[in-house]
């Protein structure tokens, strides 16, 4: 009959708003400054850069190897290469970043740096609140604000991190028994030597 | 007591305009009248506002405003704040003083229909013997001012719009017309006072209003529709349909203007509505006859409310009409049963008491609803949508 649908709708949306009242989980809204939904787990917004240990300046696991700069398709990363060298996690000399910035201006969190980093030390960050008065300047960050700890990465991604620790615990337990049987293998030969000397 | 609660509002004016000589008395207390409508209705227009966004709100599950004030409860001011710092902008080749001169006009187009609605026992500003009469020229001049606005912007959303709004209107008008000229043929008066006091007395306890009849109940549901039809609320909302005319006739429109024309809109509204009330509803009469103590006034602007509630629940419920649907439903459904609802109103009349009349005309109203509602589905003419070429 005619208007039925009309009832029907009239029936629904009364349904809806009286029970907006008494039900709370029919409200969705979360009332973001106030209330907050962590973020998800798999959540990126833009890169930073993972660091060891209690100095940011000397943890930081980027040897500069710019194979991010070259891939990220905005060209939002600018890396300069420094003059000398410093041992990396597995005792490694390696070049380090003397300056890398990321303007996440240009930045668009499509996350290739993070897959493209054969050496973990770019991730993607679930901090989202950004927002600046200055938009050239507070927008570009510098390698100081990028740079993360590892601890912060566990707590963020904590699945992600676990396998990414894992993943760099046997390098490094593979690097020290390759060390390790140089090392008996030098003092063999340093005994040999001795040896044939004596 | 209770009779001065009732004419609290009477007794201050004529109390205010009793220290003024004789000669300036009438002038003294018109402009006084003037100025609590032209400050109340406005007011309540701020609050319906803010109610109407929190209601919209809650039928969509969600909270709608709450950041001003307690509960979201300033936002008009905030709105209003905003509407009169914002840029007034005239499109350089609308015809400025059209363009100026539409909102204004549909303000004080729809401020005149507030004339004449007895908004409680001898709460009336001008007594009229044709005050039906005078609220339906007042009404229909709207129409101008919209297509003033429409055609002065030189604007093709506008012109749109504002074609759209006076087709609507002027199909709509006659429903409204005829839809109240029944309870003109019942009352015997075109005077607003003498309608409502034709509906104020009680039957065990049970009001005599015109709804709690067969020929009323149609009547108000078409006055209802044509009401909202009127006042270019959803699923009406043709004229304004922003999603295929930016804001129909009033796009050109920024700033204070516009806020004139949001104004005016839901000034219409509130008019309309007491103009049902009053018709249908019994204006400023209790339900019951136990609740009469409480002042009159109260009962009219409750009433007032109650039918705001019913237009933001429609809005909140039904999607918007297509052309066709809306005038297809004006000139072939709505209009017969006007025309029918006379001649059932007629034999109400002269069939004389007894329940053989309210058999004889339920049963024809049910009908013929039925029966055209049934012919028009099947016909495709009004009913669910169907698309041609979009399948």
């Amino acid at each position: 009959m005619l208007g039925e649908g009309i009832a029907k709708g009239l029936a629904e949306t009364a349904k809806n708003f009286f029970g907006s009242y008494v039900s709370a989980e029919r409200m969705t809204t979360v009332e973001y400054p106030e209330q907050r939904i962590a973020p998800f787990e798999a959540a990126r917004v833009f890169p930073f850069l993972v660091y060891d240990g209690a100095d940011w300046e000397a943890g930081l696991r980027c040897v500069a190897c710019q194979i991010c700069e070259k891939e990220c398709p905005p060209k939002c990363i600018f890396i300069v290469k420094s003059t000398e060298k410093k041992p990396d996690f597995v005792g490694k000399p390696q070049f380090y970043p003397a300056r890398f910035d990321i303007d996440i201006s240009v930045c668009m969190s499509c996350q290739i740096c993070v897959e493209v980093c054969p050496f973990e030390a770019i991730k993607m960050n679930t901090e989202f609140e950004l927002a600046t008065v200055d938009r050239f300047g507070g927008l570009l960050l510098d390698r100081k604000q990028l740079a993360k700890s590892n601890e912060y990465y566990r707590q963020i991604h904590p699945t992600e991190a676990a396998a990414v620790d894992a993943r760099l615990a046997t390098e490094k337990a593979k690097a020290d028994a390759k060390a390790k049987a140089a090392a008996e293998a030098a003092a063999a030969k340093a005994a040999a030597v001795a040896g044939e000397g004596a | 007591m209770i009779e001065k609660l009732d004419q609290i509002f009477v007794s201050l004016l004529h109390w205010l305009v009793s220290s003024l000589p004789a000669t300036l008395q009438p002038l003294a207390g018109v402009l006084l009248s003037v100025v609590a409508i032209v400050c109340l209705f406005p007011a309540l227009f701020a609050l319906t506002t803010v109610f109407e966004r929190k209601g919209l709100g809650r039928i969509q599950n969600r909270l709608g405003p709450n950041r001003i004030g307690p509960f979201g409860f300033f936002q008009p001011i905030a709105d209003g704040i905003k509407s009169l710092t914002k840029e007034d902008i005239v499109p350089l080749s609308a015809d400025a003083v059209v363009h100026f001169l539409a909102p204004v006009v549909l303000v004080v187009a729809v401020f005149m229909g507030f004339a004449v609605l007895p908004m409680g026992r001898h709460m009336v500003l001008v007594e009229m013997d044709a005050g039906l009469l005078f609220y339906f020229a007042m009404g229909a001049s709207t129409e101008l001012a919209v297509f003033m606005a429409g055609w002065s912007s030189r604007n093709k959303y506008s012109l749109l719009g504002a074609m759209r709004a006076v087709a609507q209107m002027i199909s709509y008008e006659v429903i409204l017309l005829l839809s109240s000229v029944t309870v003109v043929m019942m009352a015997g008066s075109l005077s607003l006072t003498k309608i409502v006091e034709a509906q104020s007395s009680y039957t065990w306890g049970f009001p005599h209003w015109y709804i709690f009849t067969p020929w009323g109940c149609a009547g108000f549901v078409m006055y209802a529709i044509a009401a909202t039809a009127e006042t270019n609320r959803s699923p009406f909302d043709l004229p304004e349909g922003e999603s295929e005319l930016v804001a129909g006739y009033h796009t050109e429109y920024s700033g204070f203007k516009f806020a004139l024309f949001f104004l005016g809109e839901y000034l219409a509204m509130f008019s309309i509505s007491g103009l049902g009330t009053t018709l249908f509803l019994g204006g400023w009469s209790a339900p019951f006859s136990f609740l009469t103590w409480i002042p009159s006034w109260t009962w009219f602007f409750s009433k007032l409310m109650l039918s705001i509630f019913v237009f933001i629940w429609l809005r909140g419920t039904l999607p918007r009409l297509r052309q066709d649907q809306l005038m297809n439903f004006a000139w072939k459904f709505v209009l017969p049963m006007c025309l029918l609802n006379l001649l059932v109103a007629g034999a109400w009349r002269f069939m004389g008491e007894g329940w053989p009349r309210w058999f004889v005309c339920s049963v024809i109203l049910v009908a013929a609803y039925a029966g055209l509602g049934l012919s028009e589905m099947r016909k495709g003419k009004i009913g669910p949508r169907s698309y041609r070429y979009a399948e």
